[in-house]
């Protein structure tokens, strides 16, 4: 229900603090983080070091780095997408529609923008979990240095944040589980065509511009320019992309709570 | 001050689309109450508990729970509020304890007291031995008594009940009641919605009988039987025709003959003298109750509907 109260932390925090008791609670949820962690690296290996090998070292907007090394940022950004959508489409439509964890929570003076808040910080907690294990195996394969892995994890830390948000909007206008078919068909062209595998300059220039319109390819140069330390002035515009998908995923995602649960 | 109702409601309407749930009702509940929704499915008790419980909001009419406007101090109100819905909607991936533990943050109570009172209220509902266990295994009377002691971690000034014993088995009803009794006996104002006359009669001092809608009667149990129904019903079930067909034969016996299909209900001051005139005109029904009066009767009368079909 609309209110007048401002949003409290401190309920904020509950809805983050019922996750962490799920989390604890047994090794369903560990294995469920672990399975999600590892495809990431899986790739990194089998295509950026496998392939890496046939292809040879590559020359991206004048500086030549292994193919591993182009790969594993884009990995890196990945990673944080996927840990963060799918605890906003999966975990968050499971509680939205089948255990009614938020009707339960809405009768408390927990509101719905709070519900969302929480879930989302959770969301963002969980990728950046992802993608600090990830920069971690980063550092060791001298894919980036420890300080440039510093300066990349606050921007991973924003992909989870900009991912997590529209996937919680998605999971409250979705009508059942074949719809995230559809979602995950997304998820998984933005993987293969966002300069992870390819500088997108490859592709014909119809195909560039529509990659230019989707959020991966702007989290995949964010995080590429940060690990890497090769820094432009565009990176802003990356940033900006990110800031507004958060911020419009967020809005539709607490106004949709409070319409279906509080009819 | 003490004199406020805890709920007052004047016109109270609820519409989704086209369909009007609750229909322009008026009710006041005092504190300290037991105040009871009595109506089949589909009377717009839940409904109404929905707009009390401030997570719907009113299509019309006026609405005042603790001296507060659901619209506008909802979360006010319902840190004040326990609710127990319908629908167990307990969380499957914490344990009973933390159930009650994580509720009690969701109102901000801090982590110790929290568990105190967790620790307080599975004493309560008889649950301390399962504190441990997962809320899958438990059984619906025992999710049922979980519900109802994470009602209870705000110490609410008004306890929401939507069907408490719906589903359960006679035991776990009864020891339900017995819980609820004592929430009652505590000072606790409670409102409930139920569709069984057994469960109204045992708890609610007061009730308001429901259906499509609007409110169609209200009182004790007690004044709302003595008003619409009579002391004693009789049931006589009859082998060999519907009991519509003995309508016109036993008609003047008592003061009112309801033919179920199953059975036929004279409602009558005295029973065996009743009885005595059904012999006397020669029928001899295959089997005879003589019964006292009750909410059900009440309901037939005022809506010519069963209440459970």
């Amino acid at each position: 229900m609309i209110s007048s109260y401002a949003l409290s932390p401190t309920r904020v925090g509950a809805v983050i603090n019922r996750n962490v008791g799920a989390l604890r609670s047994g090794p369903s949820y560990w294995l469920v983080l672990f399975s999600g962690f590892f495809e990431p690296i899986l790739y990194l290996f089998s295509i950026g070091v496998g392939v890496g090998a046939l292809i040879g070292d590559l020359n991206v907007d004048g500086k030549t780095m292994s193919y591993a090394a182009f790969v594993a940022p884009a990995m890196l950004a990945v990673s944080a997408m996927t840990g963060a959508l799918a605890e906003t489409t999966f975990n968050f439509f499971f509680k939205f529609k089948y255990v009614k964890t938020f009707d339960a929570m809405l009768a408390t003076p927990i509101r719905p923008m709070e519900i969302a808040l929480g879930e989302l910080t959770w969301a963002m907690l969980r990728g950046s979990l992802y993608t600090a294990c990830f920069l971690v195996v980063m550092i060791l394969m001298g894919l980036t240095t420890p300080i440039w892995a510093l300066a990349a994890f606050p921007a991973t830390m924003l992909v989870g944040l900009a991912f997590g948000s529209v996937g919680m909007a998605l999971s409250t206008v979705i009508r059942g589980w074949q719809d995230f078919d559809l979602v995950f068909t997304g998820q998984f062209a933005m993987f293969l065509f966002s300069g992870t595998f390819s500088p997108v300059q490859n592709y014909p220039l119809g195909v560039e511009i529509l990659i230019w319109i989707t959020p991966l390819y702007h989290a995949v140069e964010l995080v590429r320019g940060l690990s890497t330390g090769v820094l432009s002035i565009s990176m802003l515009g990356n940033v900006a992309y990110l800031v507004v998908m958060a911020a419009v995923g967020l809005s539709i995602a607490g106004r949709r709570l409070a319409k279906v649960l509080t009819a | 001050m003490t004199q406020e109702p805890l709920i007052r409601a004047r016109g109270l309407v609820k519409k989704f689309g086209d369909f009007t749930a609750v229909d322009g009702i008026e009710l006041e509940v005092a504190p300290g109450e037991a105040f009871g929704f009595l109506g089949p499915n589909g009377a717009g008790k839940s409904s109404t508990m929905r707009m009390i419980g401030c997570v719907s909001t009113p299509t019309a009419g006026e609405l005042r729970i603790l001296g507060m406007d659901p619209v506008k101090d909802g979360p006010k109100i319902r840190a004040r509020l326990g609710v127990c819905p319908q629908l167990d909607n307990l969380d499957p991936d914490l344990t009973v304890f933390e159930n009650l533990t994580t509720y009690a943050r969701y109102f901000g109570i801090p982590r110790a007291e929290g568990r105190r009172r967790a620790t307080e209220l599975l004493e309560f509902v008889q649950l301390t031995e399962k504190a441990g266990s997962k809320v899958e295994p438990l059984s619906g009377g025992m999710k049922r008594r979980l519900t109802i002691a994470r009602a209870m971690v705000n110490e609410p000034d008004l306890v929401l009940l939507d069907e408490p014993t719906t589903g359960l088995d006679p035991q776990a009803r009864h020891l339900l009641w017995e819980r609820l009794f004592r929430l009652k006996q505590g000072g606790t104002t409670l409102v409930l919605t139920t569709h069984y006359m057994d469960e109204a009669e045992q708890l609610c001092d007061r009730l308001v009988v429901m259906d499509g809608g609007k409110i169609v009667a209200e009182g004790s149990p007690r004044h709302l039987i003595d008003t619409y129904s009579t002391r004693e019903v009789v049931e006589l079930r009859f082998g060999d025709e519907t009991p519509t067909a003995y309508v016109e034969k036993l008609a003047g016996i008592g003061d009112r003959l309801d033919p179920l299909p199953d059975r036929l209900l004279l409602y009558t001051s005295d029973g065996d003298s009743a009885i005595s005139e059904v012999h006397r005109r020669g029928f001899a029904p295959s089997s005879v109750l003589v019964r006292r009066s009750t909410l059900e009767d009440v309901f037939l009368i005022l809506t010519g509907r069963t209440l459970v079909d």
